[in-house]
């Protein structure tokens, strides 16, 4: 099974962890993620105005050299995961950004949103299966209850991400599961973890956070798990009683090849 | 040469604003064989048709182009003002220079040249047209009513009492349907329970009604005044004649782990089940997924304590086929799936309920014998949040584009059940709007707030969060602009209503249409709202569109007196542009009578000379009572034997030249 891979700034600087473990952990389930040359920044945050286009070249870039080779994106952070997801949808259906961006970009082939862009949780799910996964699983994660914490960008807009039920969603559980750990629900797992807030209203940002350490503490979840690097920040910066660690760390623990 | 009279309608300016009238009256003086050209504002006014009516007597027109609106919306009267000036009505001919022509075009001189082509072809065509006598068919003084709520009972009581048979087809074990799971109905508060059962017992004991619960429309055949319809009675294992409605069976039957629909899931009924105690029929029904007989070949013991011996275990499926003059579609509505709104835990906590349920809840016939108690633990709620339009007014995939309509009404409704037992429970309303027209409507939505202190939000519920054995309820007040938390022990959610699953499904058979929402669409949206478009089926109640009590039951009698009018008839003109075979290029070889979906044409064998000798000559048969005039056949048949009166080929080739002229 191979992808092309995209990595994006944060999993070089701040999140490293996260896809240290994910790129172990893909070698022990005989992936292989080959990360694209000269990736650029996905942009950061999907530009609303719709008919700004210089933010989305970069994404359109990394999705057209995965048509090209005929590939599925893998992306990791969720960050840029949703910005690439969105980037490809206009490219599918907003005919003015299209012929913008190809206008722009002079492609050996123009771009159409032929590429299929993927997170490393759906390609789990729905590359591999959560049944293979908890298979290859050589250590299991017995007895100990983990909590997801979901953050907004993979759910978001559900239309478009097509990630999973935004209000209600299962896959990081159905994940943890597969490890043989327990999953526990607590109901603010879907709430907003303040995102860019914490820069300028710390404050509040900070009372986001603990309600959401509350409903965690609340449900006896002892330890977290998110695949977004902004919500791990915002989360184990406050008065956090729970470790917050990234999916992929769990992932590479329970198939033996954490170092 | 004919004499052809040609009349121009304004229409106000819908016509008049974009074609420039005069001209059209000077292109068609032009047209040979036209002898006489006026224009006038409404021509469908009776000035009009006496302006039609008057050229055709003093200028003896023997043909009549009418260029105005669709012939859908007035073919009719024009040719019965011809009809009345002596003038065959099929030489009348409309050409639309307003659905097809004004309304659709912005620049006048394009618009002007496309009415000219139009009025060009319908006088061509007009040209060729010849006299046709319409026939007469019967009436089967039968009515067939599809569904038994409160809509279906009502159009079925007054089919009877003006003394025509109707028989009520109900999907269910028991008519009734929604209402009669209803506790209270607003504006007034009183029983549903003892207004609907009377009529329940009214319907089944009616001499001239007769009912097919547990029962199905399996196809629709034939033509208005003239349906034959398939029911398909289910299945359901207990004899019904034999049956005397004990109910030993039921309390019996050791198998309770079935949801009881009536109860909407809150309680639990068994494998054989009467639905309600004030059921109608008062028959059980064996639920054969649930039944241990069925399941494993043991147990059998409803049948053991019967003493009337009505079980029936190896009953079956019977098609019953029965013809009809008029058939009323009222099928009803039901509740969205609230699994998609994951932000109030609805499928997770069992103290997230629907309305609907919230009906059993309080109905003293319900699970809790009346008693407002949390499901989930039994005990009293001190607040209750009530969230409106969920899933209605909703653009997002997962609701409906329409108000529901009915749910303000039944929130205030609630609110106040409540306030009137509980004073002290605290009651909260989340809303968009409050829509509440209708006759003393507003007065009783107001007393929930005015006089019982129902706390009314203007706002949406962001989400419930279920905290200990309390439901979070995070709003917003929208006049304030305050974020609010209510610890709530109930939330109950107002679902949008929706069209029944199988509505479709169903309008395929009785070829009726639905709308983008799946609700069966009415012929007109004002002029004509209880008759679809296929003459002879009506519709009555939610199955059009969501509805309250009091419109379902105005609309239920508008539908039948729709439908004794048409039985009244006894007769029916015959619509004259039927098929007709020329048996001299007939070739036998029978195609068009597969290809016919009216089964109107059949295979005769007629004498021909040929060569001085008689012979016999297999050729195809038209029934002008059976034919719809579809032309399907005209276009079926390779020798061109076939054609449309009315609609010859001839006709059509002649418009189609005067169009590319």
């Amino acid at each position: 099974m191979k992808f092309s891979y995209y990595p994006g700034c944060t999993l070089k600087t701040k999140a490293q962890e996260l896809e240290k473990f994910a790129l172990n952990s893909a070698a022990a389930l005989g992936v292989e993620l080959e990360e694209q040359k000269e990736w650029q920044c996905c942009g950061a945050v999907y530009p609303l105005a719709e008919d700004e286009i210089g933010t989305k070249l970069s994404s359109v870039r990394a999705l057209a050299e995965a048509a090209q080779k005929n590939e599925k994106l893998i992306t990791l952070c969720a960050a840029c995961h949703h910005v690439i997801k969105r980037v490809n949808e206009d490219m599918k259906t907003k005919d003015d950004v299209k012929n913008k961006v190809n206008n722009y970009l002079q492609l050996a082939q123009d771009y159409q949103g032929e590429a299929e862009v993927i997170h490393y949780l759906e390609m789990l799910r729905d590359e591999i299966g959560f049944d293979k996964l908890a298979e290859k699983v050589t250590n299991p994660l017995t007895n100990r209850k983990i909590g997801a914490y979901y953050g907004c960008l993979l759910l978001r807009p559900a239309e478009t991400m097509n990630f999973d039920d935004p209000e209600n969603p299962s896959i990081i559980e159905e994940f943890i599961k597969a490890l043989g750990a327990t999953p526990v629900k607590y109901p603010y797992r879907t709430e907003c973890c303040g995102g860019y807030l914490s820069l300028d209203n710390k404050e509040l940002a900070q009372e986001m956070t603990d309600n959401i350490m509350k409903s965690a503490l609340k449900n006896e979840v002892e330890e977290l798990v998110t695949a977004c690097p902004l919500c791990k920040y915002n989360l184990e910066n406050k008065n956090g009683k729970i470790a917050i660690s990234y999916f992929t760390e769990l992932l590479a623990e329970a198939l033996g090849v954490k170092e | 040469m004919q004499r052809i009279g040609v009349f121009v309608c304004w229409c106000g300016t819908n016509i008049a604003g974009t074609v420039d009238i005069d001209q059209v009256k000077q292109a068609a003086e032009k047209i040979p064989g036209v002898v006489n050209v006026q224009d006038y504002q409404y021509m469908c006014s009776e000035v009009g048709q006496n302006l039609i009516k008057n050229a055709i007597k003093e200028q003896k027109l023997d043909r009549v182009v009418i260029a105005s609106c669709s012939p859908r919306m007035h073919e009719a009267t024009f040719r019965k003002a011809a009809k009345s000036a002596g003038l065959n009505p099929y030489l009348v001919e409309i050409a639309n220079i307003r659905e097809q022509c004004s309304w659709v075009h912005k620049n006048k001189e394009e618009a002007t040249e496309k009415a000219i082509a139009l009025v060009r072809a319908a006088v061509a065509k007009a040209t060729l047209n010849t006299e046709l006598v319409p026939g007469e068919i019967g009436v089967e003084p039968r009515a067939l009513e599809i569904g038994g709520g409160i809509a279906g009972i009502q159009t079925a009581l007054d089919i009877a009492e003006a003394g025509y048979k109707v028989d009520i087809i109900e999907k269910t074990p028991s008519i009734g349907g929604k209402m009669a799971q209803i506790d209270k109905t607003f504006p007034t508060l009183d029983c549903s329970a003892c207004i609907l059962t009377p009529k329940m017992v009214d319907a089944s004991t009616h001499p001239n009604i007769n009912l097919y619960t547990y029962s199905e429309v399996e196809a629709v055949q034939g033509y208005v005044g003239n349906f034959e319809v398939t029911i398909r009675q289910k299945a359901r294992s207990v004899n019904a004649d034999k049956c005397t409605g004990c109910g030993i069976c039921t309390d019996k039957c050791p198998s309770k782990k079935a949801e009881s629909e009536f109860d909407e899931g809150l309680r639990k009924r068994g494998a054989i089940y009467i639905p309600f105690p004030q059921a109608v029929p008062n028959v059980p029904v064996i639920d054969r997924e649930e039944c241990l007989k069925f399941k494993t070949g043991k147990c059998g013991l409803c049948e053991r304590v019967c003493p009337s011996g009505a079980i029936e275990f190896n009953q079956e499926d019977t098609l019953v086929t029965q013809k009809y003059g008029a058939i009323v579609v009222a099928t009803g509505y039901d509740l969205i799936n609230l699994d998609k709104f994951g932000e109030y835990p609805y499928t997770e906590h069992p103290d997230v309920i629907t309305s609907l349920e919230f009906e059993r809840l309080t109905s003293a016939a319900g699970p809790t014998a009346g008693k407002f108690l949390r499901p989930s633990n039994g005990n009293k709620p001190k607040k209750v949040v009530f969230v409106q339009c969920v899933g209605s007014r909703d653009k997002s995939s997962r609701g409906k584009t329409y108000c529901s309509k009915i749910c303000c009404m039944y929130t205030a409704k609630h609110a106040m059940l409540i306030k009137e037992k509980y004073p002290e429970i605290e009651v909260y309303v989340f809303y968009i709007d409050v829509r509440t027209p209708g006759k003393n409507f507003d007065e009783f939505q107001r007393r929930a707030v005015e006089e019982y202190g129902v706390n009314y939000i203007k706002g949406m519920v962001g989400k419930v969060f279920p905290e200990g054995d309390k439901l979070q309820v995070h709003g917003v007040d929208a006049l304030s602009s305050e974020t609010l938390i209510i610890d709530a022990d109930m939330v109950v959610l107002a679902a949008a209503t929706k069209a029944k699953d199988d509505a479709q499904e169903l309008g395929r058979k009785l070829s009726i249409s639905t709308d983008a929402n799946n609700f069966f669409t009415e012929a007109h949206p004002k002029l004509r709202p209880v008759e679809t478009h296929s003459a002879g089926i009506y519709l009555a109640g939610a199955c059009q569109g969501p509805k309250d009590i009091p419109e379902t039951v105005a609309q239920s009698s508008a539908a039948a007196a729709k439908a004794i009018g048409l039985l009244n008839k006894g007769k029916l003109v015959n619509n004259p542009c039927v098929s007709q075979v020329d048996e001299q290029i007939c070739s036998g070889c029978l195609a068009c009578t597969k290809m016919c979906p009216y089964e109107a044409i059949s295979s005769q064998v007629i004498e021909v000379k040929e060569q001085g000798k008689i012979v016999k000559k297999t050729v195809a048969h038209v029934n002008e009572a059976l034919c719809q005039g579809c032309g399907g056949c005209t276009v079926t048949c390779r020798a061109g034997a076939l054609d449309l009166k009315g609609f010859m080929n001839r006709q059509i080739l002649a418009e189609v030249d005067a169009i590319c002229l």
